[in-house]
């Protein structure tokens, strides 16, 4: 039976947590296994790598071109929603919005809320916010269900449960839900959809996120397989969209190659199951559909990232999950690990303009800078290159004034010391040679334990003699320099 | 709203750089530099000295100018550009020559080719010399199959190995179609797969120290995969991969080894065998 990695319990570092998670064997298997299917069902839904890439181009021009006009769009967004009935709100920060949210749920005296699935509203911690206020969230997607359901966070943008196979989900049932344990998934999900359909109904005010808005005709698109999504959105009397500002495109042409990149990167999906376009609250003249419809644009940071060229580009993103698919540290130690909302390549790249990066001072070094995660990401954000950014900004001195919010978390002067000697060494051909001499010539001086490196390699011992050594030799011999 | 914005930069949106069209070679020339890298330096000279070979046998003069070092590439991966750039600077001036300069390391040479134009970004005058050596800079197997375009006969035994290629070598420089390219023309040489082949073996510079315990997990995977292939010997064309999956196999007292590609393919072509 593995062991449970609560978020909310967890402690220490990144490294601490990694150690936890790499002594899981069933975590391991749990996300390898996932991991390698999702890796396949990509590939196979990207045939033609000229048609791949000619997308991705598309898709980062596309984002890119938003992300110019972000003001104005946002603005003519709020117009065009406005025009067709939906209330826009503004909220700086999480709690900004938390509050908002509530609001709209305390004028309409509601205690029952039902979620689609919105990694805003994790941004926010909604769920905690308003049962702390008397207000009951229920998640309507079955993995976001299943992870309220045992008290954790989700450990995938896109699966929120794959840190669980189905044995585990039957047990929880099993002990949440007094039901059966079955290993048949379809009678799984039969479980989790009986539970909720009467929620659907009960519910005040239902509340999802938002793939794309579209600023030209004032359109909130989500994308969902259950039709979850579809009941929070439509049955409840009032829905509350929650989402980041950097999801808003020009028009609806512009959705075509970024759904297309965004479902065939994620699950390998030529398209998902449902595709809602809301376009404002139920008519006189329409039979159903909310009374009321709200979109709640959070900035938390994201203005900050706006701010700086290079690290704008973490505002390309959609979303997809594929650079945690593919990543090998994230195959490794799973979701829970970063402690973060987002984790993964682009939780290392966006959460540190949220939370500051002495909050998550480890995340830039916690990846082999393998360049897995740029080459599958569909609108083509240089993640490495944002890594390497963010390990600069992590370790400047408090002098040399960091461009993150809360830089300089790794600065050590022992550290840049150390820099400062291999550079000298480096750069000066003397003390370099004399440097190969010692270590060639002292060579079974090398120590048995290096530190880290030992942990999992013995020692590297020098050669006899350095490459400077055998072709100096070697060139004289043979007549050249 | 807008006063969310009041400091951002006008027109700073970035757009990802236009996919490279194919890399177009010279003619064989007369001769070359070779930048042997720090790690083969200190530790796997005789893969240096392979290449200088390989090389020789295609009547191309080497050169290596002795006050060559190291790239820049581990500071420039641990934040510590300044440091990285005065380093770079060194290798700029010693290499400064009116011909290709030949890196028997796919992550060094992409640290010439992609990462020098980063890191003097803010120095046009410099910029000319880094675009020279970037348009000048080769990995040793691409080198040997475009530019030499290299006829071998296989002089070695009917042998089974495995390819490694380094995910910066992969990525910036196609090494890994390069070497499988070079190998498929060793007639007694089977290269055989391994499981998650292009996945990383943990290595990433001074990843494998500060963070040991999930470069630990990566590289016994890596190790356990490619001792399960079915291949006698592992071979690869980065001394970082090297060190880190050698290293690896020694702490686990398996015999198993991988050894540089350079070190293999002058053994293949001229008979000195040398286990």
């Amino acid at each position: 039976m593995s062991q449970r990695i609560p978020v909310t319990e967890l402690t220490g570092g990144f490294r601490d947590r990694a150690e936890i998670a790499l002594a899981d064997g069933q975590l391991r298997t749990n996300f390898r296994t996932a991991m390698d299917s999702l890796m396949k069902k990509r590939a196979d839904a990207f045939p033609d790598e000229e048609e791949r890439e000619g997308l991705r181009e598309l898709g980062n021009r596309t984002k890119a071109r938003a992300l110019s006009r972000l003001p104005d769009l946002l603005e003519q967004l709020e117009a065009k929603l406005t025009d067709n009935g939906v209330k826009v709100h503004w909220a700086e920060t999480t709690e900004q919005a938390n509050e908002i949210v509530h609001g709209i749920i305390r004028a309409r005296q509601g205690s029952r809320v039902v979620k689609g699935k919105s990694m805003v509203s994790e941004e926010m911690e909604m769920n905690d916010y308003l049962a702390e206020r008397g207000v009951e969230c229920l998640e309507s997607d079955m993995g976001e269900y299943i992870v309220q359901l045992d008290g954790e966070k989700p450990s995938h943008i896109i699966m929120p449960a794959i840190h669980k196979n189905r044995r585990q989900v039957s047990k929880l049932f099993h002990d949440k839900l007094g039901v059966e344990e079955t290993d048949d998934v379809n009678e799984l999900i039969q479980i989790g959809r009986r539970t909720l359909r009467r929620k659907f109904m009960e519910a005040d005010v239902g509340v999802s996120g938002v793939n794309f808005a579209i600023a030209e005709t004032g359109t909130l698109l989500l994308v969902e397989n259950e039709g979850n999504g579809r009941m929070s959105t439509t049955a409840p009397p009032v829905h509350i969209a929650v989402t980041g500002l950097e999801k808003v495109v020009e028009n609806l042409r512009d959705v075509v190659p970024l759904l297309s990149l965004l479902t065939r990167s994620a699950l390998g999906q030529p398209i998902t199951t449902y595709v809602n376009m809301i376009s404002g609250p139920r008519k006189a003249d329409e039979l159903d559909g909310p009374e009321e419809v709200h979109l709640v644009l959070l900035d938390n940071g994201r203005s900050g990232a706006f701010a700086d060229a290079q690290m704008r580009q973490t505002l390309n993103c959609i979303r997809c999950g594929a650079c945690m698919n593919h990543c090998p540290v994230y195959t490794r130690v799973g979701g829970h690990t970063y402690g973060e909302v987002y984790p993964g390549p682009i939780g290392k790249i966006v959460t540190p303009h949220m939370v500051g990066l002495h909050q998550v001072p480890d995340h830039p070094s916690a990846s082999s800078l393998c360049g897995a995660c740029g080459d599958v990401c569909p609108v083509k954000i240089p993640i490495p290159e944002l890594l390497q950014r963010l390990r600069q900004e992590n370790v400047k001195s408090p002098a040399e004034g960091a461009k993150v919010k809360d830089g300089g978390a790794k600065y050590s002067r022992k550290e840049r010391l150390v820099w400062r000697f291999w550079r000298t060494l480096n750069s000066s051909p003397v003390l370099y040679r004399l440097f190969l001499w010692g270590a060639t010539r002292f060579r079974k001086l090398t120590p048995k334990n290096v530190g880290p490196w030992t942990e999992n390699h013995t020692a590297p011992v020098p050669a006899k003699r350095s490459l400077h050594d055998l072709a100096r030799e070697h060139l004289a011999r043979n007549g050249g320099q | 709203m807008s006063e969310l914005f009041y400091d951002a930069a006008p027109n700073a949106t970035r757009v990802a750089p236009e996919r490279p069209g194919p890399r177009h070679y010279p003619a064989k020339p007369r001769e070359v530099i070779l930048f042997g890298t720090c790690v083969v330096d200190l530790f796997f000279p005789e893969a240096g000295l392979d290449a200088i070979r390989l090389l020789e046998r295609e009547g191309v003069r080497v050169h290596f100018p002795e006050g060559q070092s190291c790239c820049g590439q581990p500071a420039w991966t641990s934040g510590y550009a300044a440091e990285a750039r005065e380093v770079a600077r060194a290798q700029l001036a010693i290499l400064d020559a009116d011909m290709p300069v030949v890196v028997p390391s796919g992550s060094c040479a992409g640290m010439f080719r992609q990462h020098y134009r980063e890191l003097f970004a803010d120095e046009p005058d410099t910029l000319k010399r880094v675009e020279s050596l970037a348009e000048r800079t080769f990995e040793l197997t691409e080198f040997l199959l475009n530019v030499c375009q290299v006829e071998w006969q296989d002089l070695g035994e009917p042998t089974r190995i495995a390819l490694h290629t380094s995910c910066s070598a992969r990525r910036e420089m196609n090494t890994h179609l390069h070497a499988r390219e070079l190998l498929g023309k060793l007639s007694n040489v089977e290269r055989v797969d391994h499981d998650h082949e292009s996945e990383c073996c943990g290595f990433g510079g001074t990843f494998s120290v500060r963070m040991p315990e999930v470069s630990g997990a990566m590289v016994m995977d890596k190790t356990q995969s490619l001792m399960a292939c079915g291949a006698d010997e592992m071979v690869t064309a980065d001394g970082g991969c090297l060190m880190n999956i050698n290293g690896s196999l020694d702490k686990q007292q398996q015999t198993f080894r991988g050894r540089h590609l350079a070190s293999f393919l002058w053994e293949r072509v001229s008979g000195e065998g040398k286990v």
